[in-house]
């Protein structure tokens, strides 16, 4: 996910000051990972450099100066650009699968056992998830679906992938 | 095998061969009373053989399967039937309501022939049927309803006697993930209210994802994930 585009997001609906922009993030976006205060204030400065936010006022108090930022005509279509751009579909885990299925024929090992322990790991996800989503608003309900279809996939390969076992053996091996 | 204690349902060395085919080559199984457990594993691996031989509807070739401490190889077909009638409920994929009956009677039917008075039993019945939000449909036929509404109806008609063991069989393959979900939900939801065990077989991981916990089937063997992590 693009904490920079999804803070500027937030920013959409009116000026915030840093804390509350975290505040707002870790309320809808951040269920599994709430942001660290070092990742907004960093990430702020960047949009800030680039123009896509600026300082909108600067509060001081008795602690340190807060600056309530606003997001800039730039930032507005920056936002705008990433939200109409589809994201690239990443084979992130099955080419560290298919790698670790590999070795295990060639050592001649078990590979149904990896892709056995594989599937139960996947399973307790999705049985946490699907918990999550049986507690949880319509909101938790989509997000959570959204995993759980990501993970289906990775189990249906994995199936897939058990059914060829005998196959990419003999084809590791000449 | 060492079966967790108070298990309710065990198998050890399940054998069942069909002419050549091995079905079940040393299958095992347990389960505690109010576990949702899943039989996972490729088309052909044994799970709905492994099903059938713990429902007692299939006598294995081999191994032993003990009910709450009886042994199902011991007992008479009669006193199989009386077991799956009085102990064990049923929900299959399709084809299980019957068409010339509504629904509140598909639901009451197995407590009338447990000689239930019909009053009393579609009473119940209709009970079960609010549980899983159907309690409307009662007086239709099951050719008028939905396949997500007819599955509920289903799922009501297996938990209608109080089972202690529901078997079902891809209780969801005929129906969209929306519907299937929530047939998934109100089943698991309802067992684990009356406590009872539920064997779920099913191919599909977010089905499978709404037990505690699974077995996997290959080659007729079973393997108890949770007993490998």
């Amino acid at each position: 996910m693009s904490i920079g585009h999804t803070l500027l997001g937030l920013l959409e609906s009116g000026p915030r000051h840093g804390y509350d922009l975290k505040r707002a993030f870790d309320e809808k976006f951040g269920h599994d990972r709430p942001l660290h205060y070092g990742q907004v204030y960093s990430t702020m400065s960047r949009l800030l450099k680039n123009g896509l936010v600026e300082v909108d006022g600067i509060e001081s108090g008795g602690g340190p100066e807060r600056k309530r930022y606003a997001i800039t005509d730039a930032g507005i279509t920056d936002v705008e650009q990433w939200l109409a751009t589809p994201e690239k579909p990443e084979p992130y885990l099955q080419s560290t699968l298919y790698t670790k299925i590999v070795l295990a024929l060639l050592t001649h090992r078990d590979a149904a056992d990896i892709l056995d322990t594989q599937r139960a790991e996947h399973l307790r996800s999705m049985r946490i998830l699907t918990d999550r989503k049986r507690r949880g608003d319509l909101a938790d309900q989509l997000i959570c679906d959204h995993a759980l279809f990501h993970l289906e996939a990775d189990l249906r390969w994995l199936e897939l992938a058990a059914a060829r076992l005998d196959k990419l053996k003999a084809a590791v091996h000449t | 095998m060492n079966a967790p204690g108070g298990s309710l349902l065990v198998a050890e060395g399940l054998r069942k061969a069909y002419g050549p085919t091995m079905a079940l080559d040393g299958a095992e199984f347990s389960i505690h009373p109010g576990e949702v457990v899943a039989v996972m594993g490729p088309s052909g691996s044994g799970k709905s053989t492994l099903l059938h031989c713990l429902a007692g509807i299939v006598t294995p070739d081999s191994g032993s399967i003990m009910y709450d401490g009886q042994d199902l190889a011991t007992m008479s077909d009669a006193q199989r039937s009386r077991l799956r009638r009085s102990d064990f409920g049923f929900v299959f994929q399709f084809g299980q309501l019957v068409p010339e009956l509504t629904c509140v009677e598909n639901v009451a039917l197995p407590l009338r022939l447990n000689g239930a008075p019909r009053k009393q039993a579609e009473r119940t019945a209709l009970e079960w049927m609010q549980r899983l939000e159907v309690d409307d449909l009662g007086r239709k036929r099951p050719g008028e309803v939905s396949g997500g509404q007819g599955q509920r109806v289903a799922v009501a008609r297996s938990l209608v006697t109080d089972p202690r063991v529901l078997f079902a069989d891809e209780p969801t393959g005929a129906l969209d993930s929306l519907n299937g979900e929530r047939v998934m939900e109100l089943l698991t939801e309802a067992a684990r209210s009356a406590n009872a065990a539920v064997v779920l077989v099913t191919h599909e991981a977010r089905v499978a994802a709404y037990s505690d916990r699974e077995i996997v089937v290959r080659d007729g063997k079973s393997r108890d994930m949770e007993r490998v992590i």
